[in-house]
């Protein structure tokens, strides 16, 4: 398959606008007869589905949760990104395009990237114009701060809330249309696949989750906003139910998978407490500016951390980082921690965690300059553990919180299936190897706001279409693949239930597809992830049946999919024989043990094609052509 | 409610000071010359009836708006919780306002079949001071007087709070003065009441005085 | 730890329901609520029976999908928390715990401890917005906020949804859900041009719903996850009666 990306011509700052002139319009008292189907109610489906409405396409909307606020953007917590300049500090839609570029390890389309930071100043007037509570000083100005990967102030922020705010501006807009009657709204609906007739993208098969009916809708259009697969990893931080089931069935439909092995890992997570652990909480990194972290000099150290003494404890950041210390980036941060802990050093009763202590801060600042800093984190930290952090250092271990890969899409956010667009985490541009805080959310809404609207109306104006029905055999056979499915799933009634095979499976995905990743590992993943796949299709056990609420059948078809995903992402991770960002490779690294990249044979977008068979697919490149910026060894020393 | 809540708070407040006067010690001539100017003053005579007239429609309107609520939230939680610590979380005062309103609403037909219906209504000329001198001698009606103002000290003392909210009027600014106020409907304005049957009730010689 | 669960159990909107008990056996005080919910179903399916059906996803006291009555408390003991903040240390061996969904006309049980909130959105539906449209909009700064309007407004706009005010309120009152977006918007410059539609349009809505009538008992701030303060009722109610004249 050729990949063609469709980047404007013209100069870098001028390829936008060129292109929003060169698009073709779609007659406002002739949108009503377009029918646009979006999935996903986050950031970027909310956003995209509000817009589109208020164009006068008549668009219907899905989501598997009761209610649009539940989708997982809400938990988003740091900020929103947008070159104001507001600070005074000399920051410019360049700086951020340059810093968002470099900051993904070069591995991202310029032309994108330099898209998003251009409208990234219109969402924070949007938000505010919502009714968002951003964060203001007393004279009423919109308050900024800094964040990582970045040397000017330029974050926007409510609270530790951001998420939630924007999420919540962008279901207001929803709603508004909803109200209006342009956007139809169907709760409780799970997308379980995508149909494709004559090439295009033309509907989608739903199941409803209050009666279980297997439902198709058609369109000309079908949006997925449906956010990123972390949970591949069983552990993450994301929300329980977030999937990859409507991207995957896409991409079992002909859409390829962009640089699925591009995972994010945060450092500064609440460690696993047993067993029984569901998902995993993050912590704001902010926490490593006064944090010391530190392992016990022997390993296998049972003691209290209190009871060992300063010179038994090994503050390791410090010691291999001299000049950054504890606030070396969060992917060196994290690799060490494993490192650690796969050494022996680890503490707690899992000994899979290291000491982030607050002894000196305190002792320092006092415990009240420590409480207004970082009071809300620290009480969520006992809140959960039982620990109180100002008396004990508090126990801290990286965890999966984002994935920068997705489906493929051109500079359009158009997949390799034409009328298929993908927006937000769902796809796999803009952000590269590795994402900076603070650009999700910009890039969610960047794209449902002010990208998406366009694009789309340039395909509908682009395009004849006939006349669908969603009793079509296209639909039908996607109906009875679905049915099947559930059924097939239903009748296995082995012994193990849904989530001990996602355990078991997301285990061998940290182990060998994690944070540091090697050939002989990748090849043993290969091997035993679809040997768990196999038995669960043999041994899975769901109770209930098909015709109700069965939320162990919700979870079985996600994790199916998953199953499949967790292959590609080692087959990927295999593939690029280089480190670049997210995606480590021991074998290449440099003598300080950072990601070393190999521009020469990598310098481009791994675009996987399905080919009918697990385990078995077809790998496209896409160039990534660097005009305006120099790739370079990202140094932190 | 909360209109005919505060209206008939403010008449309450007149109401005791007014009856307050039955222990002054002037035999009832100063509550005499109160009661006739209420009752029998030309001049005062129809302000008053269309005052009284709405107070009868206030008090009406209040305990049939409280009733429809009532109705209306009952009808909102069909299935009741098995376990349901609202004790944990909330005031006597406003879990049982229905309640209390229900031991008022009985006691007001008490108090205006004794008073109002004697003095206004039976057409003999006796003066509210002799009747409530009659009364309270009877120790069951004093106690059962003195109940009922502590069952009212505790329907004003939500009550009052409560129609601030309703209305609106209880920001932060000024939430403390109205709760500091909400303290006094819940003793003193019940207290002041409650000691003119106490008092009666123990010097049941004023009354002779009088004659 | 073991503890005794009376866990109520409704096989649809239209059964009767009734609570059955479940032993769990083998709890860790570090567990959170719903994974020890979790253990016990995992037991339940591996015995062929259906699992316990309950709303959740976040797990981080975010989403507002999680909530049920947990011996009579809204989210269970502890102030601030949602059901998923709430860790099994709470609680003493032995405990027996009663475990009923959110009780309400217009929450109607949609399975087990699951039950239907889509009430909420079509009060948020009913103007819960600026009409703001995309694009076209003048710079952030344009509109100020001083820093106390926008915390206070922020302090509203904290709400999780996830219902726990109309099922500790004697009443099932949603008044707490509905002030907490009207006193955000009214608030903001941003919300003052449509405050008179909105809160009559939203108040309009709630009944419609069956949701009962605010009697001020404040049961809702207390069990709210988020502790949204019931002076934002009160400036729904000035809104409300300012929108009469």
């Amino acid at each position: 398959m050729t990949l063609n990306s469709k980047i404007p011509e013209g100069p870098l700052e001028k390829k936008w606008s060129n292109h929003k002139f060169n698009m073709k319009l779609v007659n406002p008292a002739n949108r009503r007869k377009y029918k646009i189907i979006v999935v996903g109610t986050g950031l970027a489906g909310a956003s995209a589905a509000a817009s589109l409405g208020e164009l006068g396409y008549n668009v219907h909307s899905f989501c598997y949760h009761e209610s649009p606020r539940r989708a997982h953007s809400i938990a988003a917590q740091g900020g929103i990104n947008a070159p104001k300049n507001y600070s005074n500090d000399g920051d410019s839609i360049y700086r951020l395009f340059y810093d968002t570029i470099k900051g993904g390890d070069y591995r991202a389309r310029e032309a994108n990237v330099h898209r998003l930071a251009e409208v990234s100043g219109n969402i924070i007037d949007q938000c505010v114009a919502q009714g968002v509570p951003f964060a203001r000083d007393y004279a009423g100005y919109l308050d900024n701060r800094s964040f990582g990967g970045a040397q000017v102030a330029r974050t926007f922020y409510a609270r530790g809330q951001t998420g939630q705010q924007l999420l919540l501006g962008a279901y207001s807009a929803l709603n508004r249309q909803i109200d209006a009657g342009t956007v139809k709204f169907y709760d409780r609906h799970e997308m379980l696949d995508l149909v494709v007739v004559d090439g295009k993208a033309r509907g989608i098969v739903t199941r409803n989750l209050i009666n279980g009916k297997i439902e198709s809708y058609t369109a000309d259009v079908v949006v997925l906003a449906t956010g990123g697969y972390a949970n591949v990893f069983y552990l993450s931080t994301n929300a329980k139910a977030s999937n990859a089931t409507a991207i995957w069935r896409a991409h079992k439909r002909g859409a390829l998978f962009g640089n699925p092995c591009y995972t994010q890992i945060h450092p500064t997570c609440i460690p696993v407490s047993g067993d029984h652990q569901s998902k995993l909480t993050l912590m704001s990194e902010s926490l490593r500016n006064d944090g010391r972290v530190w392992v016990p000099k022997k390993k296998g150290d049972d003691r209290q951390a209190n009871q060992i003494p300063e010179n038994e404890r090994d503050y390791y950041l410090e010691r291999l980082y001299p000049s950054f210390g504890n606030l070396v980036p969060r992917d060196v941060a994290s690799r060490r921690a494993k490192d650690m802990c796969d050494h022996g050093f680890g503490v707690g009763a899992s000994k899979m965690a290291v000491y982030l202590d607050f002894a000196d801060a305190i002792k320092r600042l006092g415990r009240e300059a420590i409480f207004e800093k970082y009071g809300n984190l620290l009480d969520m930290y006992k809140q959960i553990t039982g620990e109180d952090p100002y008396q004990v250092p508090m126990r801290i271990y990286p965890a999966v919180h984002y994935t920068m890969g997705g489906l493929w899409v051109d500079y359009n956010l158009m997949s390799s299936i034409p009328g298929l667009f993908v927006l937000g985490e769902a796809n796999f541009s803009d952000h590269g190897a590795n994402r900076l805080g603070a650009s999700a959310l910009m890039q969610g809404l960047g794209d449902g706001y002010f990208i998406a609207p366009y694009t789309i109306s340039d395909y509908l104006a682009s395009n004849k279409f006939s006349p669908v029905d969603a009793n079509g055999g296209e639909f039908k056979a996607a109906e009875n693949s679905v049915t099947a499915s559930v059924n097939k799933l239903l009748s296995i009634n082995g012994s193990k239930t849904v989530d001990e095979f996602h355990r078991e499976y997301g285990k061998v995905m940290w182990d060998y597809v994690g944070m540091g990743r090697n050939k002989a590992g990748l090849q043993k993943a290969l091997k035993l992830l679809p040997e768990i796949r196999s038995r669960f299709w043999k041994d899975v056990k769901i109770t209930g049946n098909a015709l109700d609420i069965n939320t162990e059948l919700e979870k079985a078809q996600r994790v199916a999919d998953f199953m499949e995903l967790g292959e590609l992402i080692a087959i990927d991770a295999l593939h690029r024989e280089e480190s670049c960002g997210g995606h480590f490779r021991e074998e290449h690294q440099t003598e300080e043990g950072e990601a070393k990249r190999n521009d020469k044979k990598f310098s481009y977008v791994a675009a996987w094609e399905y080919t009918g068979k697990t385990g078995n697919p077809k790998l496209n490149k896409e160039k990534l052509e660097f005009e305006s910026v120099h790739p370079s060894q990202r140094s932190y020393k | 409610m909360s209109l005919t809540g505060l209206f008939l708070t403010i008449f309450l407040i007149e109401h005791l000071i007014g009856n307050l006067l039955v222990l002054l010690q002037d035999g009832g001539a100063a509550f005499e010359t109160y009661s006739e100017f209420l009752t029998s003053n030309p001049y005062a005579y129809l302000p008053l009836r269309f005052v009284e007239a709405i107070l009868f429609a206030s008090i009406i309107l209040h305990a049939w708006s409280g009733f429809t609520v009532w109705l209306k939230n009952k009808r909102a939680r069909l299935t009741k919780y098995k376990e349901y610590g609202i004790a944990e979380n909330t005031k006597f005062a406003s879990r049982w306002t229905a309640g209390t309103a229900l031991l008022v609403f009985l006691f007001l037909v008490i108090h205006l079949k004794a008073f109002f219906w004697n003095i206004r209504l039976s057409g003999e000329h006796v003066s509210g001071y002799t009747i409530a001198h009659q009364t309270f001698s009877n120790p069951y009606y004093t106690w059962f007087y003195v109940f009922s103002f502590i069952v009212l000290g505790y329907h004003l003392y939500h009550g009052f709070q409560s129609a601030f909210q309703t209305l609106g009027l209880k920001t932060k600014k000024y939430s403390t003065l109205i709760e500091t106020i909400a303290v006094v409907f819940w003793c003193i304005i019940p207290l002041g009441f409650a000691l003119i049957p106490i008092y009666i009730l123990f010097h049941p010689t004023t009354l002779a005085l009088a004659k | 730890m073991k503890l005794t669960l009376k866990v109520w159990r409704q096989k649809d909107r239209n059964d009767e329901g009734r609570f059955v008990e479940y032993i769990a056996n083998e709890v860790s005080p570090d567990m959170s609520f719903l994974e020890m919910l979790d253990v016990v179903n995992t037991d339940l399916v591996k015995k062929g029976e259906t699992p316990i059906v309950f709303d959740h996803d976040c797990r981080e006291g975010i989403c507002g999908s999680c909530g049920m009555m947990i011996n009579g408390r809204a989210h269970g003991p502890g102030k601030g928390i949602a059901t998923c903040q709430l860790h099994m240390r709470s609680f003493s061996d032995g405990d027996q715990i009663v475990i009923e969904p959110w009780r309400s006309t217009a929450f109607p049980v949609l399975k087990d401890l699951m039950v239907d909130r889509t009430s909420f959105d079509r009060i948020m539906r009913a103007g819960g917005y600026t009409s703001a449209k995309t694009g076209g909009i003048p710079d952030g700064n344009s509109i100020l906020v001083p820093k106390p309007v926008a915390d206070e407004a922020f302090d509203a706009a904290a709400c999780i949804g996830c219902g726990a005010c109309v099922a500790a309120c004697p009443n099932s009152s949603a008044m707490l859900f509905v002030s907490a977006k009207v006193s955000q918007l009214a608030l903001l410059p941003q919300g003052k041009a449509e405050r008179v539609e909105r809160v009559t349009r939203m108040i309009a809505q709630m009944d419609e719903e069956k949701f009962g009538s605010c009697s001020n008992t404040y049961a809702c701030e207390a069990e709210c996850p988020k502790q949204i303060s019931v002076t934002h009722i009160a400036r729904l109610n000035r809104e409300f009666v300012a929108a009469q004249f």
